[in-house]
C-alpha cells in the first residue's frame, strides 16, 4: 500500500511510500485528502501550483501538506491528488513545487469527510531505506 | 520510555522531578484513568507518537515553566502538549508554544438558557432539529451567509464578539456572559497572514466539522441548588450548547506560526526535546508576534460562537413560538488558548502565560474576571460529552485556582482513535442506536459521525468525578443530549 494510515487516539497519522521522494510526496498528500474526501468522487477541472520551502525534507512534508490546505480552504476547492515536479536542495535547505488538481468544492456531490485543521511536527519521520523505498510520516490534526 | 508516577492523593499522581525537568509533572487521574497512560508511556507506540505521559514530562522542561506541569482528568496524548494539559511560564523568562494552544485557537463551549422544559420541547424535537441543521452552517468547508471585507475581518479580529453584537447578531448582555467579554485585548491583525483572514471571511457563524457540534440539551441532574439557582438552572430545563472554534483562520495562524516558532526554537536555541514543542521567549519578536495573532484568533471564535448563538436562537423561537431575547446566555469559555493572567504561585501574585490545550479556564469565587451575578461561586465551566453521552457543568473553587491556575477538563477525552473507530461503528447504525435513545442527529458526514462515536471516547462521568473529587472543581449540573448537529 502506497500510503496508509496509523492509529493515534485523538489524529490521524499518515505514512506514505515511494519508489522516489516524489511519489512518497505524492502518496502523502493522497493519504490526507482521503481523510477529508472519498476522492474518487472529485475531478480535476481545477489546477492549482503548490510550491513550498523548508530547512529540511521532514518540516518540508509539513509545508507541503499546509500548503495544500491552505489552497484548498482559499479558493474553496476539494482536491483530488497532486504531482510533484521537483524537490530540489537551495542553500537554506529544499524548494518543492508541484500541481494539485480538483474542483469547486460541492458539498453534495463530494464524499465528504472529516476537516483536516493542519499537519503537525508530530510523529515526523523521513526514511530513505536500504531497499531504495521513501517513506515519511506525520500526524494530521482534524 | 518507563515513566515513574507517584500516588500523591486518591486523585492526583505525580511524575517527580528528574533530569532536565524543571518542574513536577501533575495528574490527576484515579487508578483505572492512570494505569492505561503508564503502560502506553512504557510501550513507546509504534510511529513514533509520543505517550501523553511523556508529553507532560517534556512540557516540564520548558523555560520559565511554574509549579507543575499539569494534565487534567482528560489527559490523552496530543501533539507536544498532551490533550488536558495545563502549562503556566513566567511571563518575562518563559516561552510560549504552537503547540500549547493547537489549530484550533479558542475552540470552546457557549451554552444558552431557554426558558423551555424537556416536555415541552419533545413534540417539536423533529423540527427544532431540522431547523438548526438549517439555520446553523455546518461541515467541512462550510460558509456562512455573513460575508466581511478584509478591513472588517481586522476590525472583528481587534474586537471580537462586540464587533458581531453590534451587526445585531445578538444581545449586548450576550457580552457580560463571556470570557473577557468575547474580546482579549492585544490583537494585532498585521500579524496574521492575508491568507487567514481569507480563509476566514465566508466563515463566520459556522460550526465546522470534526467533533464540533451544536445541541439541544436537558438539565437531567443538579448536585449543587445554589449555584445552579445563581446560574438560573433547574431541573428539566432545556439549554442550547454550542462546542466550535476560530475555524480556518485560526487553522492558518497555527500553520504560520508553526514555522515561524520551528526557526524562532533553533535561533533561540531553547531545549526542547521533541520538536513537535516549537516554542519562542515570550518577549521575543516572534513570540509577541505569535501571542498577538492568537489574541485575534481568539476574538475571531468568540464572535463565531456569538453569530452562531444568533442563529440558534432564531431558529429555537421559530419552532417554539418562544422570544428570541428569552434565550439568555449562561456561559461561553474557552478551552484552547494561551493567555496572561494573575495567579497566586508558591504564595506570591504574579503574572504568568497560561497555555490550556484542551483544558477549559475555571475561575473559582471572589475573582474580578467572573461576571459579577456568579462572582459568589465563579463563572459556569462548561464540559461537552459526546453525541450519546452527558455534558456538564461545573464551578470553579480556590482549591482549583491555586492548583491549576484556575483550569479544569474539557470533555471526556478519546480513548479510541478515529481509525478505530470507523472499524468498530458504522455512521447509519449508530444513528439508529442514538434515536432508539431519544436523540435525534444532523450530520453532513456519515463517517465523520462514525469517527465520534460516544464508545470512542472515556467515560465523561468519571472524568468530571475525578476533578470534583480532587476538589478543584464542584459538579453543578449534569445535561443529556435531545439533539444533536454535527458537521
Amino acid at each position: 500500500m502506497p500510503y496508509s494510515y496509523c492509529e493515534h487516539v485523538s489524529d490521524i497519522g499518515i505514512r506514505a511510500e515511494g519508489p522516489d521522494l516524489k511519489s512518497a510526496f505524492n502518496e502523502g498528500v493522497s493519504a490526507m485528502l482521503n481523510v477529508m474526501f472519498d476522492t474518487s468522487t472529485i475531478g480535476e477541472g481545477e489546477v492549482r501550483e503548490i510550491l513550498a520551502e523548508a530547512p529540511e525534507i521532514e518540516t518540508l512534508f509539513v509545508e507541503v501538506l499546509n500548503e495544500v490546505l491552505s489552497i484548498q480552504g482559499l479558493d474553496e476547492l476539494a482536491f483530488k491528488r497532486i504531482e510533484t515536479f521537483e524537490i530540489e536542495r537551495t542553500a537554506g535547505g529544499f524548494r518543492y513545487s508541484g500541481i494539485a488538481f480538483g474542483e469547486k468544492f460541492d458539498r453534495t456531490r463530494h464524499g465528504v469527510r472529516t476537516e483536516v485543521k493542519g499537519a503537525t511536527y508530530s510523529g515526523l519521520k523521513y526514511n530513505h531505506g536500504a531497499n531504495g523505498t521513501h517513506a515519511l510520516e506525520c500526524v494530521l490534526d482534524v | 520510555m518507563r515513566i515513574e508516577v507517584k500516588k500523591i492523593s486518591d486523585f492526583v499522581w505525580e511524575i517527580p522531578r528528574t533530569g532536565d525537568m524543571l518542574v513536577p509533572g501533575r495528574i490527576y487521574a484515579d487508578e483505572e484513568t492512570i494505569a492505561p497512560l503508564v503502560k502506553e508511556a512504557a510501550s513507546g507506540k509504534p510511529g513514533g507518537l509520543t505517550p501523553a505521559l511523556v508529553q507532560v514530562a517534556n512540557v516540564a522542561t520548558l523555560p520559565g515553566i511554574q509549579v507543575a506541569s499539569i494534565a487534567m482528568a482528560d489527559i490523552h496524548p496530543g501533539y507536544g502538549f498532551a490533550i488536558g494539559g495545563v502549562a503556566a511560564f513566567d511571563a518575562e523568562k518563559g516561552v510560549v508554544s504552537v503547540a500549547g494552544v493547537g489549530f484550533d485557537i479558542n475552540c470552546g463551549v457557549r451554552v444558552l438558557k431557554t426558558p423551555l422544559t424537556r416536555n415541552e420541547i419533545e413534540p417539536v424535537k423533529e423540527a427544532l432539529a431540522n431547523q438548526l441543521f438549517r439555520d446553523v452552517p455546518s461541515g467541512v468547508g462550510s460558509t456562512g451567509e455573513i460575508r466581511l471585507k478584509e478591513s472588517e475581518i481586522d476590525e472583528l479580529l481587534v474586537k471580537g464578539s462586540p464587533f458581531i453584537v453590534e451587526r445585531g447578531y445578538g444581545l449586548p448582555e450576550d457580552l457580560e456572559y463571556t470570557e473577557g467579554g468575547g474580546c482579549i485585548k492585544g490583537a494585532d491583525p498585521r500579524n496574521v497572514s492575508s491568507r487567514a483572514k481569507q480563509r476566514q471571511f465566508k466563515q463566520v457563524g459556522t460550526l465546522g466539522s470534526g467533533n464540533h457540534y451544536l445541541e439541544v440539551q436537558y438539565i437531567e441532574e443538579i448536585y449543587d441548588l445554589v449555584a445552579a439557582g445563581i446560574y438560573g438552572l433547574s431541573k428539566g430545563q432545556v439549554v442550547i450548547s454550542i462546542h466550535c472554534g476560530s475555524r480556518a483562520l485560526g487553522h492558518q495562524i497555527g500553520t504560520d506560526y508553526l514555522k515561524t516558532l520551528e526557526a524562532a526554537s533553533r535561533k533561540y536555541g531553547i531545549p526542547i526535546r521533541d520538536r513537535e514543542l516549537v516554542c519562542a521567549p515570550i518577549t521575543s519578536t516572534e513570540g509577541k508576534k505569535y501571542i498577538s495573532a492568537v489574541n485575534a484568533g481568539m476574538n475571531c471564535a468568540f464572535a463565531n460562537r456569538q453569530a452562531i448563538a444568533h442563529l440558534a436562537r432564531g431558529a429555537f423561537a421559530s419552532v417554539t413560538g418562544v422570544r428570541p431575547e428569552s434565550v439568555r446566555m449562561l456561559y461561553d469559555v474557552a478551552h484552547n488558548t494561551c493567555k496572561f493572567e494573575t495567579h497566586t504561585v508558591n504564595g506570591v501574585e504574579k503574572k504568568v502565560l497560561i497555555h490550556r490545550k484542551g483544558a477549559t479556564r475555571a475561575f473559582g469565587p471572589g475573582r474580578e474576571e467572573v461576571p459579577e451575578a456568579y462572582r459568589s461561586v465563579g463563572h459556569p465551566l462548561l464540559v461537552g460529552g459526546t453525541m450519546g453521552t452527558a455534558s456538564y457543568i461545573l464551578r470553579g473553587t480556590e482549591k482549583g485556582m491555586i492548583e491549576c491556575f484556575g483550569s479544569t477538563v474539557h470533555g471526556a477525552g478519546r480513548s479510541l482513535s478515529r481509525v478505530q473507530s470507523k472499524r468498530q461503528w458504522r455512521g447509519a447504525e449508530l444513528l439508529k442506536e442514538l434515536a432508539e435513545k431519544g436523540i435525534i442527529i444532523r450530520s453532513g458526514s456519515m463517517s465523520g459521525l462514525a469517527e465520534e462515536a460516544p464508545g470512542a471516547y472515556k467515560d465523561v462521568d468519571r472524568v468530571v468525578e475525578i476533578m470534583h473529587r480532587a476538589g478543584v472543581n464542584r459538579k453543578v449540573a449534569r445535561l443529556r443530549p435531545m439533539v444533536c448537529v454535527k458537521g
